[in-house]
Formats: structure tokens, sequence, C-alpha cells
């Protein structure tokens, strides 16, 4: 079934002209957000429209490649026009910002093809699993669209200090007079952000190196070895501080401190897998077949590590969430006025004395998403050892 | 025994090794420090005169080996220095913290690795039940929590609701031991409810882990009870991944208390550090900082050579 | 053996079934066996993977693996229905009157206890007798198995005793309650054919002694017709066959049990002797070491043209070392490899692109041989274009071609993964992958011992088939001798990494032998139900 349909011409069978006009409706609201926004700056008209083109040709291909059912077009479509519509109720704030409108419906489409491609594992997955997809789902489009939603600006002073809950102020204010509500909308796209970012930075370091050093071995292996185990002689909260008291704590020195930290761990793990992979003999048929180094790696190791690489990226990502909020409730991580809920919970916590929650509850929300992202990864990790081919 | 014994000798050795590097990385640390330490410290109003003055006080002057020498043989005779904040000794600033640190640590861990270890067990023993899944869940969520969440609910919870134990943990020398297990609760409790679910988790995968073995099946064939099978045939060959998830905790113990003392306004050796980060006070970060490590550097040790001597293969050789 | 020590029935299987789950669905893979044992009687299960006879083995013991549940039908032991009986009924039995013999006493013994402590452990735990009294039981049985020094090894750990002896160890301890039924799960099957024969006199010796019912389960005809009194052919989970053992043997009823009988019968024609023509393959004085191990000393042999060279040893010999020099895995530590004349560079990363296709390897266990994350497009695909730069169409066409040659049907096989396929079909596929380079030289490393008789059996008529067809040469890593007749023009006898005797077939298969030739050639079991016993005597005779 899925062999033929991927050689149809794209849009695939199933209903070819309902997601063809729901596509091309798409790509025409994405051109009316950017004519309308960025008349007043030609190039980065041009580079909108570009990036709209690009997305709208990676989403169809994508599209055209998923085994199709008239019921999973019909989820795509509908999700889709639905976050379309809401896009248009709120327009003022949707065409005020427009990436982020466009990031959300790209967001939403992805999840939709993603949803209705994986619906026969999804619907075996247990509620625990469900839990985590859902927060995981909320947190990034409120990460995406946080402008939009978010009723005051980031680090805009509206009221008085300590205001309790009221209609204006949902979860009152901060210290500051910050609107608490919209310091936790924003907090979450800084800290998952960073967090994301470091994460993949972790990954790329240490998954390269470790990948690197299962398939050349020798003295490439020692090398690495030795360095990785230096680094983690060290307890990585301890060098984090200490490194972030010489080179400052900008975003970037934190995404890169703790990305290397975090990479020596990546490395130990990918290494591991891969070592398990390249003893067995169709590595070795393939290196006496005279196959290259990147040969060997990209098709013979990587596919076979997949799984529990990804399980240990959710896994890492909570690690760095964790650690980034640890140190920004320290005092040394996201600076302010940025919003961040390590930070929150440290600025507001005299209220905590006082028998208040609302500091906690950015603590709660990262509770939240580092729960969630364990559940998903257990489910997965689950999955991944019973389908053992 | 020979074999054990060299083994044992080359982690020894391996440690030292490390921990000199440690050292090196974290005097190098500093090195790097952009600009000059003297003028950053002193202030943009300093004059050469004044920061040449405090150049010679640190021995700044100096070229970086001999620095390194000294600070290094200075360590080792227990002189860290003198703070730049207060002008006080290190090392008296430093003893009573790590004692305090080591009195919180060891609480905890009296009360969390027992508890821990025969929860695995017993997780193991009775898995996939009703008792083991919510056990599991439980930990999970308890893993994905931030420390200071878990700190904060239960001084809501346990410290202002229901006014048990107080929410800051202030103690100090005079106090009796068990005054000092009081005002410790809180922020013992905390870390055990994070290391338990570390400890119970990997104790029951380790254990589980055995049990699909060849002997394990055996055991079980031989008409053994289950309780005996776990605990006479499983746990012994589990025992390495067990004690060194076991010390990563205590370590952890150690070093992660940064943020349970800073919560609790504990005096201890990490809210020292996290103090002396704030006021960029760069002898005490750094002599925290190679505590810290060193610690974790010999209880890393402690594990190697305990799982070591653990191995039935390498403690009866052929 | 005879009637007279056969007594009133101990087990007594009705209607067995037992599911197996795979992907969360349970699947029957015991459909409805009937088995019946008398006191003293010992039953041989016969089958390949996959007939289920492991698991209707545990199932005497009331026992099913994880992942297995006993769904249907009685096992009634000695008056008590296991299937029926309480955890607690099942543990009283296990052990004290029914035990097990795992297949790899290695893993089968728990590294972290002496050896005499788990012999303890059953006696004890139930009651039977005390620790002291165990122990110097343990001794005796120890000495009635022959085993070396029987005084002192039970305060060994198990790493530090040899496989065979393991094997033995773990009879013993089976046998401590003295139970009325042992389960022996395949427990030669580890074990290089010389060590074999010990194990399987030993075994034979104390069950005897004692009188015991034992269920012999195996997948080698031969072995189990020197052990069993009656024997059932099992085939997926059905019973073929059942009967007793010389009359199974000397005239079986039903087709799937005659092709048991008939596997290793298959010869090739014999070749003419070698030409004078340059050899292939001149492997020339090589020596080779692992670190500071030595492995082969001073090695020389030759392979030519459309010729199969046979090496065969046991375990430590060196034999697969040899495939890895000559690969330029492992290069040696002296001695040259000579590729149709000339010098061949010894490191496999110093030699060109043609030189590398000319020289192909097929691997033992073709689970890990291919990767199961490409298609069997890609896994022969890739050869076609790295070596040839064939793409596209012209590729796949090969792949098909290829395929076919292999006698897999090309539109059913092309677009699988390789866990979608049975393991003689992967085996295939490896040997389309070499084929695919156009090599004249294929080692093939234990190609057929991963594999079911069967179906091992078909793999070397291909392989013959396809020497026929495309003249390549075969350089033949075995361990089995019958493997060795099938294929073989020219054999390689090695003992710890040195050649103890070298030439044609027919040569080095009559007498006079080379001793170790001699040993290793008496001691693979024949299908004739007097063997061992005439084995036996044999030896004795030769030692007094």
């Amino acid at each position: 079934m899925t062999m033929t349909m991927s050689k149809e011409a794209f849009g695939g069978n199933a209903s070819p002209w309902v997601s063809r006009i729901a596509m091309a409706a798409i790509h025409f609201f994405i051109l009316v957000l950017f004519l309308q926004n960025v008349t007043a700056d030609t190039w980065s008209s041009i580079i909108g429209l570009l990036f709209a083109h690009l997305y709208s040709v990676v989403a169809l291909t994508y599209w055209s490649r998923i085994e199709r059912t008239p019921a999973g077009d019909t989820v795509v479509v509908a999700l889709t026009l639905e976050f379309v519509l809401v896009a248009i109720i709120f327009w003022d704030r949707a065409s005020a910002w427009p990436w982020s409108t466009m990031f959300g419906l790209a967001l939403v489409q992805i999840c939709a093809f993603a949803a209705v491609r994986y619906w026969k594992e999804l619907r075996g997955a247990p509620a625990s699993a469900w839990f985590g997809l859902i927060v995981i789902l909320i947190y990034v489009m409120v990460a995406a669209t946080a402008p939009i939603i978010a009723p005051f600006g980031e680090t805009e002073i509206v009221g008085s200090e300590y205001d309790v809950w009221s209609n204006k102020h949902l979860l009152g204010t901060d210290n500051l007079g910050r609107d608490m509500f919209t310091r936790i909308i924003y907090g979450g796209r800084n800290t998952v952000g960073i967090a994301f970012a470091t994460t993949v930075l972790a990954f790329v370091l240490g998954g390269l190196a470790g990948l690197l050093a299962a398939a050349m071995r020798g003295w490439v292996d020692q090398i690495l070895g030795r360095s990785v185990d230096i680094l983690m002689a060290i307890p990585s909260f301890i060098f984090a501080l200490l490194i972030l008291t010489i080179v400052g704590t900008s975003v970037p020195s934190l995404i890169l401190v703790i990305g290397i930290l975090d990479a020596t761990r990546v490395f130990r793990l990918a290494r591991a897998v891969s070592m398990n992979v390249v003893v067995l003999e169709f590595v070795e048929a393939a290196s006496l077949r005279g196959e290259g180094l990147w040969w060997i790696i990209r098709s013979e190791i990587l596919p076979n590590i997949l799984p529990p690489l990804v399980a240990e990226f959710g896994l890492r990502f909570c690690f760095v969430f964790l650690f980034l909020s640890s140190l920004s409730f320290l005092g040394l991580g996201i600076q302010p006025p940025t919003a961040d809920w390590g930070s929150m919970v440290r600025d507001n916590a005299t209220l905590i004395t006082y028998g208040d929650i609302t500091p906690l509850l950015p603590a709660a929300a990262i509770a939240l998403l580092t729960v969630g992202v364990n559940f998903v990864v257990d489910w997965f990790l689950h999955k991944a050892s019973g389908l053992k081919d | 025994m020979s074999q054990i014994g060299k083994m044992v000798a080359q982690r020894l050795a391996l440690g030292l090794l490390t921990l000199f590097i440690v050292s090196l990385i974290i005097f190098g640390c500093v090195e790097l420090l952009p600009g000059n330490f003297a003028q950053e410290m002193l202030g943009r109003g300093a004059t050469p005169e004044t920061v040449a003055a405090f150049n010679r006080e640190l021995g700044l002057d100096l070229p970086p080996h001999e620095r390194y020498v000294n600070w290094l043989f200075d360590m080792l005779q227990g002189d860290f220095g003198r703070s730049l904040a207060n002008q006080r000794e290190i090392s008296e600033l430093l003893g009573i913290r790590l004692q305090n640190t080591l009195f919180l640590a060891a609480v905890a861990a009296v009360i969390a690795i027992p508890l821990a270890v025969s929860l695995g067990i017993l997780a193991a023993l009775y898995r996939d039940s009703i008792f083991d899944r919510g056990v599991n869940a439980m930990t999970l969520t308890a893993i994905s929590f931030p420390e200071f969440f878990v700190a904060y609910v239960l001084i809501i919870v346990l410290g202002v609701t229901l006014n048990l134990f107080p929410a800051i943990s202030n103690i100090s020398e005079e106090l009796g031991f068990w005054e000092k297990v009081y005002r410790t609760a809180l922020p013992a409790l905390t870390m055990t409810l994070v290391i338990l679910a570390y400890v119970m988790r990997m104790t029951r995968a380790a254990i589980i882990n055995l049990l699909a073995s060849p002997y394990i099946e055996m055991a079980r064939l031989k008409g053994l009870r289950p309780g005996r099978i776990i605990l006479k045939h499983a746990l012994p060959n589990a025992l390495a991944p067990i004690i060194n998830v076991v010390v990563l905790n205590l370590a952890y113990l150690v070093v992660g208390v940064v943020l349970v003392e800073v919560v609790f306004v504990y005096p201890g050796l990490g809210q020292l550090l996290v103090d002396s980060v704030a006021k960029r006070d760069i002898p005490v970060v750094q002599a925290c900082s190679l505590v810290f490590a060193a610690t974790y550097v010999l209880l890393n040790l402690l594990a190697d050579v305990l799982s070591i001597m653990s191995n039935p293969r390498l403690l009866h050789p052929r | 053996m005879n009637d007279a020590t056969i007594g009133e029935v101990i087990l007594d299987m009705r209607g067995l079934r037992i599911e197996g789950r795979s992907d969360e669905i349970w699947h029957e893979i015991v459909h409805g066996i009937d088995v019946t044992l008398h006191r003293g009687e010992v039953l041989g299960l016969i089958g390949e993977s996959g007939a289920g006879k492991s698991t209707i083995g545990l199932a005497a013991m009331g026992f099913a693996r994880d992942g297995c549940r006993i769904s249907g039908g009685s096992i009634m032991f000695d008056g008590v229905d296991l299937a029926k009986a309480s955890d607690d009924g099942l543990r009283q039995l296990r052990g004290s009157r029914i035990a097990y013999v795992a297949q790899s006493a290695a893993a089968a013994f728990n590294p972290a206890h002496k050896l005499i402590d788990q012999y303890c452990e059953a006696p004890v735990q139930h009651g039977i007798m005390p620790r002291a009294e165990a122990e110097s039981d343990a001794i005796d049985l120890y000495r009635r198995l022959q085993l070396p020094g029987p005084d002192t090894i039970g305060f060994r750990y198990p790493h530090q005793v040899s496989g065979g002896q393991l094997q033995r160890a773990m009879t013993a301890m089976a046998m401590a309650c003295r139970p009325d039924l042992i389960v022996f799960d395949e427990p030669t099957t580890a074990l290089d054919v010389t060590t074999q024969i010990e194990v399987l006199s030993a075994i034979r010796e104390i069950v005897r002694q004692f009188n015991t019912a034992a269920i012999y389960i195996t997948h080698d005809l031969a072995v189990v017709s020197q052990m069993a009194d009656r024997i059932m052919v099992l085939r997926h989970g059905n019973l073929v066959e059942e009967g007793e053992t010389r009359g199974m043997i000397e005239d079986p009823q039903k087709d799937y049990t005659r092709d048991l009988l008939a596997v290793r019968t298959f010869r090739k024609d014999t070749a003419d002797s070698p030409g004078a023509d340059m050899p292939l393959l001149r492997v020339e004085g090589v020596s080779a070491a692992y670190g500071k191990v030595p492995v082969l000393y001073d090695v020389s042999m030759d392979i030519h043209r459309k010729r199969t060279v046979a090496v065969v040893g046991e375990s430590g010999s060196g034999k697969s070392t040899m495939a890895r020099v000559i690969t330029g895995l492992l290069p040696p530590s002296q001695g040259q490899v000579f590729y149709d004349g000339l010098p061949l560079p010894l490191d496999h990363r110093k030699r060109n692109k043609d030189e590398k296709r000319r020289l192909q390897m097929i691997y033992q266990m073709p689970d890990t041989a291919i990767n199961p994350r490409q298609r069997v497009s890609a896994i022969i695909g890739r050869p076609l274009e790295f070596y040839l730069g064939l793409r596209g169409a012209d590729r796949t066409a090969r792949v098909r071609e290829l395929l076919e040659m292999i006698e897999l049907d090309p539109d059913e096989f092309i677009d699988r993964y390789p866990g979608e396929l049975s393991g003689g079909q992967k085996q295939r596929v490896c040997i389309a992958r070499a084929l695919a380079a156009e090599p004249e030289l294929i080692i093939c490393d234990e190609v057929t011992s991963a594999l079911d008789q069967l179906v091992a059996e078909e793999i070397l008529k291909l392989l013959q088939r396809l020497q026929d067809e495309l003249g390549l040469a075969y350089m033949f890593i075995t361990h089995d001798l019958a493997t060795v007749r099938a294929i073989a023009d020219e054999i390689v006898v090695m003992l710890q990494g040195k050649i103890v005797e070298q030439g044609p077939k027919q040569q080095v298969l009559s007498p006079p032998h080379h001793e170790y030739t001699e040993l290793l050639l008496s001691s693979v079991p024949e299908m004739d139900p007097d063997w061992l016993d005439n084995l036996l005597d044999d030896r004795q005779g030769e030692n007094a």
C-alpha cells in the first residue's frame, strides 16, 4: 500500500482535490499575512515569501509521502482550517506577529500529519503517554504563539507589586508589577527554547563524537573517551557555575557551556550504543567492501541506534531544562528582564512563606513538562524494546 | 587476588591523576578570565599602584605554572587563601560549611538509601503488579520535578500549613544533635525524595535485567521461593550496578545540595558557593569547586573499586 | 533400556496447548500434544527450531517462559495435574521430583556461587537432606560423573570450570534430589564434538544407574538415537511421528522424518585433483596473534579456482582467525598472502577496490550479517553500485537476477526487511550480496551452523550449484565434519592454531589418519543406536 501510494503524484490518491484546495488556501493565507505586514521592508518581505513557498513545498511533499485515508485528510484539513479561522478571528494579533502565526500554523500541520501517520501506534498508547503528548503539544503551541496569546508585553509593568489574582491579571502580578500570566507564557517560550537549542547542540556534538569514536576506534576513541572522562569527573552543576562565573551568563554562553557539558553524556551513550552495532558483522562487511567512514556511520550505524538516541533526546532535554531552571533559580541562568520560569520562582519566593502558591506555578509548569516528556519517553522505550525484529 | 589488586591500584592511580587534572582545570578556568583580574576586582577607579599591590599580595605577578604549584601546595596544606569579599581565611569558612553539608547529606542518605534499595527489590519482586506500577509512576514523576519545586511544596505543606518543621534550616554548632536533625528535616526530606526515585528505579532495573538470565530460570526450576531467587540469585549479580548508583547518589547528595541549601538558607558549602559566585569572590569559588570536585571524584573512585570487588569473576580468578 | 526397568506411567500430558505472545497477541505454538513417559524411560523430543520441543519440555515441569502460557490440556505428573497446580505446589515438585538440565551450563550456573552451594540448594531448601549430607552426596555424584578432582571441583566457581565439566556438574545438580524425571534441554549442543561424547556417556550412565525417567530434547537425530528409548518427532508444535528409537531410525513412516534422517547424506560430485595451475589464493607461513596471545602458528595452504577447501577444527583451533587474516581484518605478524600469484596487502584498508571485490565473505550469523534497517534491494544493490557502478533500473534488474539465482522470488522479496525473512532466507540474501560483487573466491565462515539441518542442507546445495555455474572457489570454515564430507574437495584440519593434516578429501577421510583427525572423525555421532556403545567399547579397548 505504502509503496504504491508514495509513487503517486503529490497529493496522494485519497481525495487529491480536497488536499490541494486546502493547501492552496493556506498558501494564500500566508501570502496575505506577509504582504499585509512587511510591505515596509522589501527584503524581509522577499525572504518571508521565499520561506512561505519553501514551507508549502515541504508540507506538500511530506503529505504526499504518508499513507493517506479520507479520515486522515479530514483531520489535517480540519485542524489546519481551524487554526486559520482562529487566526482570522484574532486578525489584529495574528497579523501583528506573522512569524508566530506562521510557526503555529506549521506546527499544527506537522502535528496533524504526525497524528495521521502514526495513528496505529498512537491508538495503542497508554493514558500516561497521551497525557505527555498533549502536554508537550500545548507547551510547544504556547511557546510558538506566545505574543498572540499573552495579554501584555513580556517586560511591561502593568500594575502594582504582588497584585492578587483578578480578571485583569489572571494570576496577579510579580515583584515588579508585571503580569504573571504573561510572564509564564513568555517564560515557557524562553526556557523551552533555550533548553531545546542546548539539547540540540549537545546531541550534534556528543552524538557525532560518539559515532566517530565508535566507528574509528583506536586513538580517536582513546582521546575523545579520556577527555570526556575528565570533563565528567567534575560535577557538572559545579563546573557550570564555575565557568559561568568566568564567562558571564549571556544566553549564547549558557547554551554553549551547558551544551558542551551535556554533550559528554550524549557521547557516552552514543558511543556505547554504536559500539554494540559496530561489532556486528554487517558493519564489518561494509568496511571489508571498502565503504568509507561516512557511509558506515550514516547507513549502517545511525539507523540502528536511532531509537535509543531519540529516547535519550527526551531525557537529556528534561535534564537540560531542569539544569537551566536551577541555574536561573540561583540567579545565574537567564538574566532579567527576560522572563524565565526558574528566576520567576526565585523573584517571588517571598510569597511562599505567606502560603501563596503563585510563585510555585512556574515551578509546576517546569515539572509538568518534564513529567510529560518522561512519560512519552517511557512509552517510546517500552515500544522500542518490544519491537525487536 | 593479584588481578583485583592490580585493577584497584590502577583505578586509584587513575583517580589521583584525575584529581590532578581537575585541579588544573579549575585553576586554568580562572586564568581564562577575560581582562585583568585585579582591575576587575578593584573596579575602574583603581590606580596602577593599587593593582600592582593587589597582584603582589595574591602572587598574581608570578608566571602561571609557578602560581599553580604554589596554589596546589597551599591547598594540600589546608591553606586555601583568603576570601576577597571579607578577607577571612577560606579554610575556616569551608571547614564548618563542609561539616554542615556532610551532616545534611548523611541525614538524607540514612533515610533514603536503605529505603530506596528495599523498595527497588520489592518492586522487582512484584513487578507488573499494582504496587510496581504505582511506584513506577510516582518515581518517574518525582525525578521530573525540579528540586526547588519539591522543596517549596514541602515548605508549604509541612512548613507553613501543618507547621511541623521549620521552613528555614538555620543550624549552628551549639545545637544538640536531635535539634539539628529536626531543623534539617525539610532539606533532608527534599533530597531523600529526589534520590529515592533514582536509586529505586535503578535497583529495580538492575534486578529485572537479570531476571531473564538462564541462571534465574534455573533457580525457578529448582523450585526456590521467589524471595530467595531475588535475594540469593539476582541480588549478588546486580550488586555492581546498585553500588554504582548508590555511590553516585551519595555524590549527588554532597554536590547537588546547592539548590536545596539555597532554598532552605542552610549554611552549607553550596550556599557559600552560590553567594561567592554572585559576589565573584574567585578564590572562594575555586576552593569550593575543588572541594566538591574532589568529593565527587573520590566517590566515583569508590564506586569503581567497589564494583570491581563485587564481581565474582574477578574475586575468584581461575 | 529393556522393558524390565520401565515401570508405571510417571508423566502423562494430554492435549497440551501452549500459546506465545507476540505484538500483544497470543498465538498457539503447541497444538495439542500427547506425551506419555514411564518410570526409567528416556524419551527423545526432536525437531527443528520452532518445533516447540523446549516449550513442551518445560511444560513437563508445569513451567512456561515469560511471554508463553499453557492454554489447554492436562499435565499429570504422578497423580498431580501440573497445569492446574498452585504455584506452591509446583515449586515443591520442581527441583525435588522433576529436575532440569539447561542447554548452556555456563549461563545456567549462577556466577556468584560455588558449584557445590548451588548443588546443595535444592535438597536443603526442599528439606530432603541437611547440608553436610548433601555435600558428601555431591562429591559422590561428581565422582560417578567422572569429573576430575571430585572432592574439590565443587568448591570452584562456574567460570573456573570448563564447559563439558560444567554440563556434567549440572547433571549432578539435577540428580541431587534423586528426581523421578529430568528434562535435558539440548545439553550438548553448545559443546565441541569431542567433549560431547564425554557428556553424553556420563548422562546416559547416571540416568541408567538411578533408573530416572528423562526427556531428552535435541535437534540432532544422531545424538538422540544414542540416548532415547523412544522418539517423538515434532514440527511447528505438532507431532509428526512417534516410535521406538531403533524402529524409527530403521523404518521411518513420515516424509519429514525421512528428510531428517537423510540429512547429511548430500555429497558433491568428486572433483578432479587440482591442476598444476597457479593457486588462486596462497597462504604462506602465516602466524597471527590477538594482542599478545598467539592464535596461528606458521600456517600455509592453497586454494585453487573452482575448488572448495574445507578448514575444519574445534573452537579455539584458529580456523576463523584464518579467515580474518585472509580478508585483511587481522594482519598477520609473519607470512604472506598471495592472490593470483601477487602478494595481497595484509591490511584490508590498503587493498584496492578490485582486490576487495574478488574476495567476498559470508558469515555464520545471518541475523547480524545484514543490516536490519535496509531492504533486501539495498543490501544486494549496494555492492552492485559500489563495485560495478550499476544504478537505477540496471541495478534493480541485476538485484532481481541475483534473487532468482538464490531461489527467492524477486517480486516477493525485493522490498522486504531482514526482520521479515527466515534464517535460511537471510543466509541466501547474504550469499546474493557476496555474488553481487562477482567474486572469484568466497570465504564461508560456519555459514550453516546457525541454521536448522534441513535448511543448512539446502544452503549447501545452493552453494554447490553456484560453484558449478559460476566457477567460484570456496574456503569453507566449519566445525562440522558432515558439512566437510558434503562439500569439500580438499580438507585442512586445524588444532590449536596449527594445521595437523591437509590434503584432498579422499586422502584425509580415509585411514591412516592423523591421531586428532581420527578422534574428530570418530566423535561425530551416527544414526545408529549402538554407535556410542561401540565407540566407548573401542576406546576402552585401546586404553586397556
